[in-house]
């Protein structure tokens, strides 16, 4: 659990973040959002102390994050960045184990960690271990940067617009990997973003940041429904609010009684995709599946765009 | 077969067809400050061997005009080359009356502008074949051990630069060893002194434009108003602080010469440094901090290493630069090949000028070969990503 309690930073005259309190639970994704200058970085930042703060307190588990000297309290905590940071010098291996070196892990134990975080991200040890960064594609380098974050078994990994240099396609399997992984290990992950769409996907819970200053925190059904001011309703996008609503949900949540024609649609889909399948193919219903493939029903058009409606 | 002309070989050809056939080969002195006698390649050499050479030296003019085999080019160079170092020695031989030790016999601007056209050739062949730097550092050792052949098998002992040697052989070497103590010493304490500054520099902002602009204010200081400069602080520390004079400061000689090849390297170094250091990416090191690296392990684990190269590129600008300026230290009795350099001005013996001139130019020509090779292989490794 990672407590907030009044945060502010003061460069000078001017407040970058202004009194900020919030707790994130174990084992969840924080997405804050907030356009350029609105402190969400440096909100990020002071959680690992690279930068400290003016005033207020932030504790992990309960511990004061000044209890210990920062470069200790920083190799807790995972740290992943836009544009990777990968130091160019050091082969993809090296750089993965950056973190445990600090630590003084064994070779072996450094080794096991290195080749599994690899697996786990689809590349090869021994093809990708002795290469250099450059020497991968931008995909390549990102998943790189990540693994490297979680090398030390961080609890908390906090991320600074990791999919940001990311073209679309893969920023999408970058997403997925990461929610994956997130639950796979359970860690509690804060993650910087300036892309709605991306906090909506990704979030168990969205922090909306302007100007220095927390203006709603909550889950992502709760924003889009109910926006706390008019500037949370602008970066929702009014007229991406019913899509993203219905992104949130699983198609197996929507299911109705009955049968349809035509190929099934997984239940796992989101509620967004089974509704845009609907309107491309002109049809009122489509069948769906379970993961082991047996039919568990329908959904239909009219049933999601209940659904997409404004919730009471 | 379309006959094509090779671009830099027409310029070649041209300046070796004035050096063969206009300027003179050798110069002959009845004795070693007299004014000397031109001699053509027909007239310094016996006739078939001074045919042979012109054959040759025509043959391999003809293969740098047009476009030719690269193997066949470096082949062409390379021979005119060794028949140029074999025959000027031939011909010091040829030209000096038996019997006499007066009399003196050098090369003269046609042999040195020949080897510069066809050294022009090789170096343009070697660029072409893109050597590796370890290669590279190959031909160069090739180079001076055939050249160090040369000078150990006396054929170039009638020469006059090599008379001049041998009257002077010890001090040579001492005046030698002197020169390279001086370039390597002022440099060691440059790069020890300049690093440091460097970091400094390019930690805290304020120092950073005042240290740079004053070691620029020194870099326009002439060598020998430095020296001037020195000597009046110098021998007041050699007066006044105990054990000075016994380390062998004084106002003039060796250590004025250091001192001041040790300000004109702090530039480079210093500059290079903070250069390098502004070029790591700024995500690594934002990364390296916020994976808990300590400032002392993100400057050595991550800057440094990736500023190396650029700093290396300072370090190369300071070796040449030392190896060349060290021959003036010789004007305050620092010593140093330069010592002979001013005493052949002094006597208007032109020889006795190059005995120091060409082993400066050899010794800073190799020191930039070496250090550039190794300044390829540590940045080829460290290639810093774009995106």
């Amino acid at each position: 659990m990672i407590e907030i309690e009044g945060i502010t930073k003061r460069y000078d005259s001017t407040t970058v973040v202004d009194d900020v309190s919030m707790v994130i639970e174990p084992r969840t994704v924080c997405v804050i959002v907030g356009t350029s200058g609105s402190g969400k970085t440096t909100l990020l930042r002071m959680i690992n102390r690279l930068v400290e703060p003016t005033a207020g307190v932030i504790k992990l588990d309960g511990a004061d994050n000044r209890s210990l000297p920062g470069y200790e309290l920083r190799r807790s905590i995972g740290y992943a960045i836009q544009g990777h940071g990968l130091f160019p010098h050091r082969t993809v291996a090296q750089n993965i184990a950056t973190v445990p070196v600090l630590l003084g892990w064994d070779k072996a134990r450094i080794k096991a960690r290195v080749d599994e975080l690899m697996t786990l991200y689809q590349l090869d040890p021994d093809a990708f271990g002795p290469r250099y960064p450059h020497e991968l594609s931008g995909g390549q380098q990102q998943r790189v940067g990540v693994a490297r974050a979680l090398a030390a078994e961080p609890n908390v990994l906090l991320m600074d617009e990791p999919f940001g240099a990311l073209d679309p396609i893969i920023r999408n399997k970058a997403q997925e990997d990461l929610l994956a992984i997130q639950k796979r290990f359970g860690t509690t992950i804060i993650l910087v973003t300036h892309d709605m769409e991306e906090a909506v996907h990704m979030g168990d819970k969205i922090a909306v940041m302007d100007a220095g200053k927390l203006v709603q925190y909550a889950k992502p059904a709760e924003i889009l429904a109910n926006p706390a001011s008019a500037f949370v309703g602008t970066l929702v996008g009014a007229s991406e609010r019913p899509f993203r609503l219905l992104s949130l949900g699983r198609v197996r949540d929507a299911v109705e009684d009955g049968s349809a024609e035509g190929e099934a649609i997984s239940g796992d889909a989101s509620q967004r995709d089974a509704l845009a399948e609907l309107l491309w193919s002109g049809r009122p219903a489509l069948p769906v599946k379970g993961a082991d493939g047996k039919p568990l029903g329908r959904v239909t058009v009219d049933g999601l765009v209940k659904r997409a409606a404004r919730p009471a | 077969m379309q006959i094509r002309f090779d671009k830099l070989g027409v310029v070649i050809a041209a300046i070796v067809a004035y050096a063969a056939f206009a300027a003179p080969f050798a110069t002959f002195r009845a004795n070693r400050i007299v004014p000397g006698q031109a001699r053509s390649i027909l007239e310094a050499l016996p006739t078939a061997t001074g045919t042979l050479l012109l054959a040759i030296i025509v043959a391999a003019a003809l293969v740098a005009l047009f476009r030719t085999p690269l193997v066949l080019r470096l082949v062409a160079s390379v021979v005119v080359l060794a028949a140029l170092a074999l025959l000027i020695g031939a011909a010091g031989t040829f030209l000096t009356p038996a019997g006499n030790t007066l009399a003196r016999v050098s090369p003269a601007s046609g042999f040195w502008i020949l080897i510069f056209a066809f050294t022009l050739l090789l170096a343009d062949v070697l660029t072409r074949l893109n050597l590796s730097p370890l290669a590279r550092v190959g031909v160069l050792v090739v180079a001076a051990l055939a050249i160090g052949l040369l000078l150990i098998s006396g054929s170039w002992d009638n020469l006059s630069i090599l008379k001049e040697y041998a009257n002077r052989a010890d001090s040579f070497w001492a005046e030698g060893s002197k020169h390279v103590t001086l370039a390597l010493g002022s440099l060691a304490a440059a790069v020890i002194v300049g690093l440091p500054l460097g970091i400094l520099c390019h930690r805290v902002e304020r120092l950073h434009a005042g240290v740079l602009n004053v070691l620029n204010i020194i870099q326009t200081i002439p060598s020998i108003a430095l020296f001037g400069l020195l000597i009046a602080p110098l021998g007041w520390v050699a007066t006044h602080v105990p054990g000075a004079a016994a380390l062998g400061i004084r106002g003039i000689g060796t250590a004025p010469a250091f001192v001041a090849l040790f300000l004109y390297s702090l530039l480079p170094v210093v500059a290079n440094t903070v250069v390098g250091l502004a070029g790591v990416p700024r995500a690594a090191n934002d990364a390296a901090r916020g994976m808990g690296m300590t400032d002392r392990q993100r400057l050595f684990g991550v800057e440094f290493p990736l500023a190396f190269p650029v700093i290396l590129t300072g370090i190369r600008i300071v070796l040449v630069q030392n190896i060349g300026l060290a021959t003036i230290a010789a004007l305050i009795g620092g010593g140093g090949f330069g010592v002979f350099v001013f005493q052949g001005v002094g006597q208007t013996a032109m020889d006795l000028v190059l005995l120091g001139a060409v082993p400066t130019v050899a010794l800073a020509f190799a020191a930039a070969i070496v250090l550039d090779a190794v300044i390829e292989m540590t940045a080829t490794k460290r290639r810093v990503e774009t995106a």
